[in-house]
């Protein structure tokens, strides 16, 4: 068996490999009696490691038992991801002053099925009810059915939409290695050169950037930084910065892609006023042709129907799209039934510099609050009408005239 | 998939399937069984577990009453010791020979070769190879997937680099190292981690690599044998340390002029053996580290005696006191200590000991498993180390009552978390006014030349 394994394979890994795959056997013998990891697991039972989660107001501690960590605790997904390292961020982070944050992260495709018995109530708890055991999420990249996609621009100041695209056979930014973030480089940029048109754009590595180049981009606001949020940091998306990190734009600085920043990609279709349709009819085109171009390298995007497309915070799952805009609403935001319409709408506002602040004066981020269980269409379609609502309330506010607040848009059972 | 995942036995099939290996699961017992009502939960008068069964289970929300952790140790003491391999002592150590050099690589020591970090654990949990089922389910990276790529495409970029580690490290090295690990899962990206996301200090030169547990030392020997000696003025690997703690072999120190000298403290660390430190260690590990020196500690008498304040249940008023007295840690924010990991789970587990006279203070869980500081106001700096030796040599007689000792061996010392703090792991220092010397240009000079650092208060 040995003699036929060299044959195969030849070069310098052979030892290495050889040794681990003997080891392998060796020990997978030897603890198919179960001794070893018996042994280890009675000097620290799931009991001694659970975490202390009293404190904790987030999405994993609230779904988070003894029963399912016990259940959990000693698996591993193929590239050896464990629950513990799953949770980390929740456990180091017991809660957020704006948003009620997950708490959990996964580390490649996998940890979706492994831990499951964790994940499908936090998704349940995250997107309203919708359980990936029993429900599909579809998935609908049609620009054209989108209807009466501009806005009045003396309120709307910019538009945009974002979503996140994860490879397929390489692990997710918590967990993968610098050869995996620089495959996942090498294969996003090979795919976007063959982009022509008006999506025709070129790269700039963070780590390679030039002083003039970085000014350009923070000038544009398209340039990332390393995080510095604690809910990243702790899950490990940090690491080996800047390593691998880039951000790609076409040449009409209207389409933009981050690559490996907190997911594999990040790709962003933005432009100044108010013509969503457009934002959005570039978006799927450059999505598909992304698509199509690394597809034809034997590469594809993580997806799958009950989870739609797969990210690394289980809060991007399914469409991980957010369209929005910044728009100015200077009477609707100081009155009260604001918020209410807001949720009624399903939809969420954030301040102008992220998700990570406060709304300043009365220029807002609104976007869908959803990602899950709706298609892009349905969601894109969802915010058009959305912010409509919102600027005919302004419109009426400014003439002195009531407003009402909207019937709540229907959500799936709980 | 198809399957219905509640089934555990599609669950494992499914499993299996996923990673081609059924030995990782394992059916606990029905836990709902031993978890009471919320109520007693908060109860710290749980009776304790008869036999090891329960004691297995136990209540998982309890964990901070003592009970039941206390006899967890204790059970796991008492096996460790009817294990013959555990049970040696520096004295024992010292008259079988001592240290040997092992050999490179990670092997079964079925020849008898004695390593004084492999020892620290029972054969059993030993490994010769990075199989995911036995490590211990924390950590930093472990992906395999990284042997399917070649060294010089998993090899960090270290050109805007000035750390210890980035000046030691080769691609040579990094190859032959990167698929080896220590018995508790350790491997090299974990160990240079904080080196690769830190590229360097405006003031000092920083180590960049860490250890996650005894066996690192010897497993990444190639790597942190030259950090080690480039650290350490050229200390090389065939050096000795020397160890003495007896404060009677020290000449004079007790008449420091108090009019220059306001402060005099002796800090150092210790680790206890059996543990996987800091930056890799578990929950259940740190706890169980808490555990132990709370019990050594709580022994102490007579000018040594003294409380322990846990850092997540420390009171608002504890909280004042300790600050105003200047013991109180934080979580770190240095990102060259996030980076390695050893802020995971904070608070949990963290805490502070010190004596009532407050001259006598016990970091756990912090940098190290213990940072012990003896200090005191005013030039005595004899009395400060007299205290700080029998503090500590008492603390560890403590430990060793109950079947523990502190990480040694005769070529590092005390191992620590950081190779900078190997040997002594000591810090002895004033705080001292010299208005006129600190002007001086030669200050620097003659500092260097004494082997004395500056440092601010």
């Amino acid at each position: 068996m040995a003699n036929s394994f060299t044959r195969m394979i030849t070069g310098r890994n052979t030892a290495v490999m050889m040794a681990m795959g003997a080891g392998t056997l060796a020990s997978a013998f030897l603890l198919s009696d179960n001794t070893a990891a018996a042994e280890r697991r009675r000097f620290y039972p799931p009991s001694a490691d659970y975490p202390d989660l009293r404190k904790h107001n987030n999405c994993m501690a609230l779904a988070m038992t003894p029963t399912i960590y016990a259940h959990l605790r000693d698996k591993a997904t193929p590239n050896n991801w464990t629950l513990d390292q799953c949770i980390q961020t929740g456990v180091d982070n017991p809660g957020h002053p704006f948003i009620k944050t997950v708490g959990m992260v996964a580390g490649d495709e996998e940890s979706y099925e492994v831990f499951a018995e964790l994940f499908d109530p936090v998704i349940r708890d995250r997107h309203n009810g919708y359980d990936p055991r029993t429900m599909k999420h579809p998935t609908d990249l049609e620009a054209s059915k989108i209807t009466s996609g501009m806005f009045d621009e003396r309120y709307v100041l910019s538009s945009r939409v974002r979503t996140g695209r994860s490879i397929r056979g390489l692990s997710l930014p918590p967990s993968c290695t610098r050869s995996e973030r620089r495959e996942v480089e090498r294969v996003v940029v090979t795919a976007l050169s063959g982009l022509k048109g008006d999506l025709a754009g070129r790269y700039y590595s963070l780590g390679e950037m030039t002083e003039k180049e970085q000014q350009q981009l923070i000038d544009e606001h398209f340039l990332f930084d390393k995080p510095v949020s604690p809910l990243l940091t702790a899950a490990g998306m940090a690491r080996d910065w800047p390593d691998a990190r880039g951000i790609w734009h076409n040449n009409d600085k209207n389409f933009l892609i981050w690559i490996n920043e907190e997911d594999h990609t990040r790709i962003i279709s933005m432009e100044k006023g108010g013509n969503m349709k457009r934002v959005f009819e570039r978006f799927c085109r450059g999505l598909k042709q992304v698509e199509h171009l690394i597809q034809e390298r034997g590469w594809e995007f993580m997806w799958n129907e009950h989870l739609g497309y797969i990210l690394t915070c289980p809060s991007n799952l399914g469409t991980g799209l957010r369209a929005g805009v910044h728009i100015r609403l200077p009477f609707l935001s100081k009155d009260p039934r604001f918020k209410k319409i807001m949720e009624n709408l399903r939809l969420q506002k954030r301040g102008t510099g992220g998700v990570d602040t406060a709304a300043t004066g009365d220029t807002f981020d609104i976007s869908n609050l959803d990602r899950l269980g709706k298609s892009e269409v349905e969601l894109v379609q969802l915010v058009i009408d959305g912010v409509n609502y919102l600027i005919e309330c302004e419109k009426r506010l400014e003439r002195g005239q009531d407003i009402k607040i909207p019937s709540p848009i229907s959500q799936f059972r709980k | 998939m198809q399957e219905d995942l509640a089934d555990p036995a599609c669950l494992e099939r499914s499993c299996y399937k996923l990673t081609g290996n059924r030995s990782f699961l394992y059916s606990p017992p029905d836990f709902n069984k031993f978890l009471k009502s919320p109520e007693d939960h908060r109860n710290p008068h749980i009776p304790l577990p008869t036999n090891s069964l329960q004691l297995v289970l136990g209540d998982p929300m309890a964990f901070p009453d003592q009970d039941i952790l206390s006899l967890q140790g204790r059970l796991a003491a008492s096996s460790f010791r009817q294990s013959n391999e555990w049970t040696v002592n520096r004295s024992q150590w010292e008259a079988g020979g001592g240290y040997k050099t092992p050999s490179a690589g990670l092997i079964r020591s079925s020849s008898g070769s004695r390593r004084t970090g492999a020892l620290s654990r029972p054969s059993h949990l030993r490994l010769n190879d990075s199989s995911p089922d036995v490590i211990m389910p924390f950590g930093n990276t472990h992906n395999k997937f990284k042997m399917n790529y070649s060294a010089e495409q998993e090899y960090p970029d270290l050109s805007q680099h000035n750390n210890h580690m980035a000046k030691v490290l080769t691609l040579e090295m990094y190859s032959k190292l990167r698929n080896k690990e220590t018995p508790s899962g350790f491997t090299l990206d974990d160990v240079i981690q904080t080196g690769v996301d830190n590229p360097g200090h405006p003031f000092i030169m920083t180590v960049g690599c860490v250890a996650g547990d005894e066996e690192t030392y010897e497993v990444f020997k190639d790597l942190l044998d030259p950090v080690i000696e480039d650290r350490h003025g050229g200390y090389k690997p065939s050096d000795t340390h020397k160890t003495d703690l007896n404060a009677e072999n020290l000449q004079g120190g007790d008449d420091l002029d108090p009019n220059y000298v306001l402060s005099s403290r002796v800090r150092t660390g210790r680790s206890i053996r059996g543990f996987c430190l800091p930056p890799h260690s578990s929950r259940g590990e740190r706890r169980a580290i808490e555990q132990l020196s709370i019990e050594a500690l709580d022994s102490l008498e007579g000018d040594l005696k003294g409380k322990y304040y846990a850092l997540k249940n420390m009171t608002e008023e504890e909280q004042q006191q300790l600050i105003d007295d200047h013991f109180l840690f934080d979580k770190p924010v240095s990102p060259l200590l996030l980076a390695s990991g050893m802020a995971r789970d904070w608070p949990d587990a963290r805490g502070i000991w010190h004596n009532d006279n407050k001259t006598f203070l016990v970091w756990v869980n912090e940098e190290d498993h213990l940072r012990v500081i003896s200090m005191q106001k005013g030039g005595n700096m004899r009395e400060v180390f007299t205290r700080f030796c029998t503090g500590l040599t008492k603390i560890e007689d403590l430990f060793k009552n109950r079947g523990h000792e502190f990480m040694w061996n005769e070529h590092l010392g005390y191992v620590l978390t950081c190779p900078s703090n190997l040997g002594t792991g000591l810090r002895a220092g004033v705080h001292v006014k010299l208005p006129n010397l600190s002007k001086h240009e030669k200050f620097g000079e003659i500092l260097k030349r004494l082997r004395l650092q500056k440092r601010g208060t």
